[in-house]
């Protein structure tokens, strides 16, 4: 099975995405939201918390198993997408887009060159 | 040790299963998706392959005497062909494993050698060589003559369960042997068993279940198991639905819901009280007649959760702060979209009390509620 890896994201080992630049969202990838099936529960942060990088910042819950996610870079909460918590399966039907998480701004632009690029990704996941 | 395959493994990689190891076997947890999984089961029917489950044949002139020694139930009420509930205690009445016991047709158990009665047992999925070693221990303690025999790799089992079931399997039996309790599959009574011929093999047909739907299980030969599955054409189902469809009618997970080290509990602290009958002669049966007087501090009972979460085992349950008991199953309901759980609560609390259920160390609003949820 091939799953959706955007080339213009980075990812974490843990199988989270981010957008780059000054303000970026966080999500969770093709092949997590594959590997947790139906999803039916997202817990998120509020505005105006702070979450570090490698953190765990919410918890998203599938019919079988609940699971931790973590933040790919460290920064203030700017914004949360309050659709997944009435239509969680957005994270499944929607991984990169209405399935987006939460939004930051960054604090350390450096906390980037952590994170893998799409190809580094793929290799983790084959 | 590696885990066990049961016959259909390769059927279920070809379908694109997900698999998980359950009991020691290498299970499809889930095919397309649990949440279609669960709605097919309720609304049309669903096929799932229970292999896993154990078999013990028991049969010879004492094979009665030693399934009522061993078993909570009253196996002396099972016609041919009937099949009942229950479970295997300790001596201090603790479930070690909940069962069905099917009394065959005469004379039909592997070992058996006239027209004696002889009975077939469904341990849990890796518990067939410890029932298998606690009858033979048993009956040879208590010099009875039997003969046991662990059947578990001969049979594959696949069970079809939803309203669509019964037409499935009627129009896939080709013979219904004249031992079976009825002309057709789809006249057999609840727990009602028989000898037939589907694709080509010779089953024994079951109309039993564990998803609160009408059903059936089949019983084939190893080597017949990809025919059998083959003859239905419904949705493969895995254990991820077979899981949130019992949950939703209040039935009891072994190893989840009672473990005898890590969940010790009697038939009637787990509701299981009806698969008792004191009146017969079994291992547990003087503990529990004691508990029976006494009464019982915690029950097995369902909670539904008011506010937005998951309820999961192991959650701890709350009543004004104070502890009054934890979940031992949960899920979002894929019928109800609600989060329901099982689990054991202090005997002081009702059916429509608020309570609390501690999730990531937030109290959460939930009501106590009677199983069966739908």
């Amino acid at each position: 099975m091939s799953f959706e890896i955007p080339d213009d994201l980075r990812y974490r080992e843990t199988h989270e995405w981010t957008t780059t630049g000054d303000t970026v969202r966080f999500g969770i990838s093709d092949f997590a939201q594959d590997e947790l099936g139906d999803i039916v529960f997202v817990e998120l942060p509020d505005v105006g918390d702070t979450v570090e990088q490698t953190g765990e910042f919410g918890v998203v819950e599938s019919i079988k198993a609940v699971s931790d996610i973590y933040a790919p870079v460290s920064g203030e909460v700017t914004a949360v997408n309050d659709a997944v918590f009435d239509k969680p399966e957005l994270v499944n039907e929607d991984p990169y887009g209405d399935g987006w998480l939460i939004e930051i701004e960054v604090s350390d632009e450096g906390e980037f060159d952590d994170l893998l690029d799409a190809d580094e990704y793929e290799a983790q996941i084959e | 040790m590696a885990s066990r395959e049961t016959p259909l493994h390769g059927t279920h990689d070809d379908l694109g299963a997900k698999f998980t190891d359950f009991g020691g076997w290498q299970m499809p947890v889930e095919f397309e998706s649990i949440r279609v999984e669960h709605e097919a089961v309720r609304e049309e029917a669903g096929i799932f392959d229970v292999s896993h489950m154990g078999q013990i044949e028991v049969s010879g002139p004492d094979a009665t005497t030693l399934m009522q020694r061993l078993t909570t139930n009253d196996v002396t009420a099972l016609d041919p062909g009937e099949s009942q509930y229950s479970a295997i205690t300790r001596e201090d009445g603790v479930i070690i494993d909940d069962t069905i016991v099917y009394r065959y047709p005469d004379g039909e158990a592997a070992g058996a050698t006239g027209e004696e009665t002889s009975f077939l047992f469904i341990p849990n999925a890796g518990h067939d060589e410890q029932m298998y070693d606690r009858w033979v221990d048993y009956r040879d303690e208590a010099g009875l003559e039997a003969t046991v025999e662990n059947t578990t790799e001969t049979w594959g089992m696949i069970a079809v369960q939803g309203p669509d079931a019964p037409g499935l399997v009627t129009d896939a039996v080709t013979e219904l042997e004249g031992s079976a309790p009825a002309d057709t599959v789809s006249a057999f009574s609840r727990n009602e068993a028989g000898f037939g011929t589907i694709a080509g093999a010779r089953c024994f047909i079951a109309k039993t279940g564990y998803t609160g739907e009408p059903g059936f299980e089949v019983m084939c030969p190893t080597d017949d198991a990809v025919d059998v599955w083959e003859a239905f054409d419904c949705e493969p189902c895995g254990l991820g639905a077979r899981d949130t469809l019992r949950i939703e009618k209040g039935f009891l997970l072994s190893g989840e819901d009672f473990h005898p080290e890590e969940e010790p509990r009697t038939p009637f602290e787990a509701g299981i009280g009806f698969a008792v009958k004191l009146d017969t002669e079994f291992v547990g049966r003087d503990a529990l007649e004691a508990q029976n007087e006494e009464g019982i501090d915690e029950r097995f009972t369902g909670v539904k959760l008011l506010d937005r979460g998951v309820p999961r085992g192991g959650y701890e349950l709350r009543a004004d702060g104070e502890p009054v008991g934890h979940l031992t199953s949960g899920t979002m309901s894929p019928t109800l979209s609600e989060p329901i759980a099982l689990g054991y609560l202090s005997t002081d609390c009702e059916e429509g009390d608020r309570i609390s259920v501690v999730v990531r160390g937030d109290e959460k609003r939930a009501k106590v509620v009677t199983p069966p949820f739908v």
